[in-house]
């Protein structure tokens, strides 16, 4: 059941055929099988409040989130329900409210099941830089599920959850998507409220979701979005019906094909899957060019002092005088993050290394612009290469960062885009791609996702468990 | 040796806006019933809070940077200033740095101009108490408590240049500030309940030997903390002065420290000694875009500039009522008005009133002002005609002036000696006939 698309259980649900607790059971024998192999969850929630909650959310039957079994990624609060990032220094943490994002799901009637799990404080491509074990993947349990989001999209695949919120720093939603064939939305910077997130860069962070489908995820989003008092950087952008804009037309659209981001470092498996789906793009109608986005290697520079200048002020309220826990339960990529952005803010180093990032900002967001004079939407790889084995990452600094490389460029600017799935490689490991949009975009790109995943099935593909 | 004093002043004032700087906490610490009652999220600093800062706050720091002369920008930010301390429960306070509301304003004292820096608005810190407790059969033990209560409350901090050179200055400076403010309705510029907080940055200046050329800025600086009252500032001003004199005279330098004023013992002592200064890692705040302050903003808050009493000072001083006189009046209403309406029946009597109020010399609670001026001119028109008055007064003064004298100098002093009130045709047809 779990594995049929939100549509569809709302109208099982809503006709009867389905109740609300039979999802439920599956979810949890799901878990009970496979949490354990996988560890996608730092926090299960006892599944009789989750029944509780469902009680509660009668009125709610409308709501086509009613009664669908969710997780988030542990970054974010959930009144009562302990809040951890991942990382020792919250392992006690009860957190005495709740996130914005969670509230409104809450009050669309979706059921939180639990907690998932990441690299701490989102230090990470792997979800191996935390304190709670890593998360692995469930298409081959010897490799990354990705990160930081590794967790949620680990529950996914794994049908431990229909659905998850993630954050997306420098690709924490769309990396883990892409290696474990899910499909998750980075959203423009304001579109959704970073109320209650715990931080990790404060102008990079987006908070997004991760699920099966284009389709699934245009419900979600469309139930997140929205301008919030209690977050300053919150845009009053009207939040469109995006179900909506999945029945328009794409024969209007140009997808951009940037040179540059298909050169030396990508795995030739990867460029070959996103030159076959721009054959299916070209077949329903959308127009393909060339274009040029000549700045991966910067981008990924002015990222790798920007958000460590942000994370170390960020996690500077864990001072060891709150929360019960030091700071000597910081991770060694926590550590080398704080210790990057403190020198990076310290007085005479400011201006050559986080004034300069910022300048390189700007260049992208311009850069960015140039390419959109071109096209409508931008369609990239996610990552360089296949999910790696343990160890390879959390013990390859430069590794762990090069893995962001096509990713990164996209938080300093702002844009949204939509991970999803290209195909497989020979050896069966799954490969994504990215479909970038311009601000506010959102519509867009998740339109040209769902008439892609209406001709291909990559995207229904679930792994042997 | 000698040495000129040089002082710049930092002055704290908490705004008393209905709610706190970053969140809708009600902002009053000051009569809250017990500890951590006006606490959320955001101003206890949890994980995933963000502040979204008060309109109302901004207005009223623009409002005070207008009242001291200042420019508004056009553009402004909020900063994050690091450091640790448990009052500071996010690590970081959130203030302004190279990009403030408000800069370059001015005070006019009677001992020269005290140029205005900056006027930048921050978060209060929560509040440290350290206190000995006992908790059931546990022995009492020193423990410090922390009450959020104060945490993130409007903070205004006014920044002066090195302009202050006395310790009579300084507090004179320092109440015009805080009759501006209170002016205003901002603040209450309590200093007892700490609404009000000074700092003074103090340093000496061997006086070179052209008196023409002031004294360069020392290679050193001392701050000193902890002062709560304008008296206490300048006793700090002046046991400093002393202080720093001791160490140039030896051909030392005094060392770079925080210094906290006790006024019982009436020194200062040190707090900390600055290896170099601190660095707070400043960066702007990415939670809070930054603030874009239209000119029709900046309008729309100077209507609510009241007549500021240095203004007033400054209109009664233009009318020939001299300045001591006139911030005597400027602080009584009763008095300003009956200036008003002695200015309307004739103006001519304005500073003769004036003068009058101050050495309570009229009960002008009493004495209507037509009335007071009746008087003056009925007093007036007493002229002393009768020589037999004058002539005795006369021929003394020419007694005491032998030499050939004009005579008009001689109606003077004829007129001294009467206080005015020889008849002058008179008195010059007497004098004439008696040097002839």
């Amino acid at each position: 059941m779990i594995e049929k698309s939100i549509i569809e259980l709302h109208e099982l649900i809503k006709s009867g055929l389905l109740k609300p607790e039979t999802l439920i059971d599956e979810v949890y024998e799901n878990i009970a099988k496979y949490n354990d192999k996988y560890n996608a969850y730092i926090t299960i929630r006892d599944k009789k409040d989750v029944l509780a909650d469902l009680a509660m959310a009668s009125d709610k039957k409308t709501s086509l989130l009613y009664g669908i079994p969710y997780s988030m990624k542990d970054a974010y609060l959930t009144k009562d329900v302990r809040t951890t990032a991942a990382s020792a220094i919250l392992e006690d943490f009860i957190p005495p409210y709740s996130a914005t994002v969670y509230k409104k799901l809450q009050s669309a009637g979706a059921l939180l099941i639990g907690k998932a799990n990441l690299d701490a404080w989102g230090h990470g491509a792997s979800t191996e830089n935390n304190d709670f074990g890593p998360t692995k993947n469930p298409w081959d349990d010897s490799r990354v599920a990705g990160g930081s989001s590794g967790g949620s999209a680990a529950a996914i695949a794994s049908s431990m959850c229909k659905f998850s919120i993630g954050e997306d720093t420098g690709g924490s939603i769309r990396n883990p998507s892409a290696w474990t064939n899910t499909t998750g939305l980075k959203v423009t910077y304001g579109r959704v409220s970073r109320y209650g997130a715990i931080a990790y860069a404060s102008s990079f962070d987006t908070i997004g979701p991760m699920g099966g489908s284009a389709q699934d995820l245009a419900i979600i989003l469309e139930t997140i979005a929205g301008v919030d008092p209690y977050d300053a950087t919150s845009s009053p952008e009207p939040v469109p019906n995006y179900l909506q804009g999945q029945t328009l037309k794409v024969g209007n659209l140009t997808i951009g094909m940037p040179k540059e981001m298909y050169s030396h470092g990508l795995d030739p498996e990867i460029k070959s899957s996103i030159e076959e789906a721009t054959v299916e793009f070209k077949k329903i109608g959308v127009k393909v060019v060339d274009v040029s986005l000549p700045i991966a290697e910067i981008a990924l520079a002015a990222y790798y002092l920007i958000a460590p200048s942000e994370s170390s002020s960020n996690l500077a309220r864990y001072d060891g005088m709150r929360y019960g826990k030091g700071r000597e339960l910081f991770t060694t990529e926590n550590i080398r993050r704080i210790m990057i952005g403190t020198y990076a803010l310290s007085s005479g180093y400011y201006d050559a290394y986080y004034r300069k990032a910022q300048k390189v900002r700007t260049l992208l967001i311009q850069k960015y612009e140039d390419a959109f004079k071109k096209c409508d939407v931008l369609l990239m790889p996610v990552n360089p290469g296949m999910p790696p084995k343990f160890g390879q990452l959390v013990n390859d600094p430069i590794q762990n960062m090069l893995a962001d490389i096509y990713t990164t460029s996209i938080n300093q600017v702002g844009v949204p885009s939509l991970a999803l799935p290209a195909g497989f490689s020979k050896s069966g490991l799954p490969i994504g791609m990215q479909l970038v949009g311009q601000k506010f975009a959102e519509s867009t790109i998740l339109n040209l996702g769902h008439k892609y995943q209406s001709v291909t099935h990559w995207h229904t593909r679930k792994p042997k468990l | 040796m000698n040495y000129a004093l040089i002082c710049g002043a930092e002055i704290h004032v908490e705004l008393a806006t209905k709610s706190k700087m970053f969140c809708g906490c009600k902002n009053d610490p000051f009569h809250a019933e017990k500890p951590n009652i006006y606490t959320c999220p955001v101003c206890l600093g949890l994980p995933g809070a963000l502040p979204v800062p008060n309109k109302k706050a901004i207005e009223d720091c623009i409002l005070i940077g207008l009242a001291l002369g200042c420019t508004i920008a056009k553009v402004s930010k909020f900063d994050r200033k690091h450091y640790f301390y448990p009052d500071l429960p996010k690590g970081y306070q959130i203030s302004q740095y190279d990009q403030p509301f408000c800069v370059g304003g001015q005070v006019e004292t009677s001992f020269g101009p005290v140029q205005i820096t900056r006027v930048h608005l921050e978060e209060d810190t929560a509040k440290l108490h350290h206190e000995t407790l006992s908790v059931g059969a546990e022995s009492a033990r020193a423990v410090s408590l922390i009450d959020f209560n104060r945490s993130s409350v409007p903070l205004v901090e006014i920044v002066t240049e090195p302009d202050i050179h006395s310790a009579e200055q300084a507090k004179e400076f320092l109440k015009k500030v805080r009759d501006i403010i209170r002016g205003l309705g901002v603040s209450d510029c309590d200093m007892e309940k700490g609404t009000m907080r000074l700092e003074a940055n103090i340093s000496l200046a061997p006086v070179g030997e052209d008196p023409g050329v002031p004294p360069s800025l020392p290679p050193y600086k001392v701050e000193v903390k902890n002062i709560n009252s304008f008296r206490f500032f300048a006793h700090a001003l002046e046991y400093e002065k002393v202080r720093q004199g001791e160490i140039l005279d030896k051909g030392e330098t005094p060392l770079q420290q925080t210094l906290g004023w006790r006024e019982a013992e009436g020194k200062t002592v040190v707090q900390r000694t600055k290896e170099g200064s601190a660095d707070y890692r400043y960066f702007p705040d990415p939670d809070i875009p930054p603030i874009v302050i239209s000119r029709q903003w900046v309008a729309d808050i100077a209507k609510r500039l009241p007549e500021l009493q240095s203004t007033k000072i400054d209109s009664l001083i233009s009318m020939g009522i001299v300045e001591s006189a006139a911030k005597i009046i400027v602080n009584n209403q009763v008095m300003m008005d009956y200036l008003e309406h002695v200015k309307i029946l004739n103006p001519k009597y304005i500073q003769s009133a004036a003068k009058d109020m101050v050495n309570k010399k009229i009960d002008y609670k009493k004495l209507t002002p037509t009335d007071y001026i009746k008087n003056i001119e009925s007093k007036n028109s007493e002229k002393i005609t009768d020589p037999a008055v004058l002539t005795p007064l006369i021929t003394k003064i020419l007694q005491s002036n032998p030499q050939e004298t004009p005579l008009n100098f001689l109606i003077g002093q004829l007129m001294k000696a009467t206080s005015g009130k020889a008849d002058p045709q008179v008195a010059s047809k007497l004098i004439t006939d008696l040097i002839n």
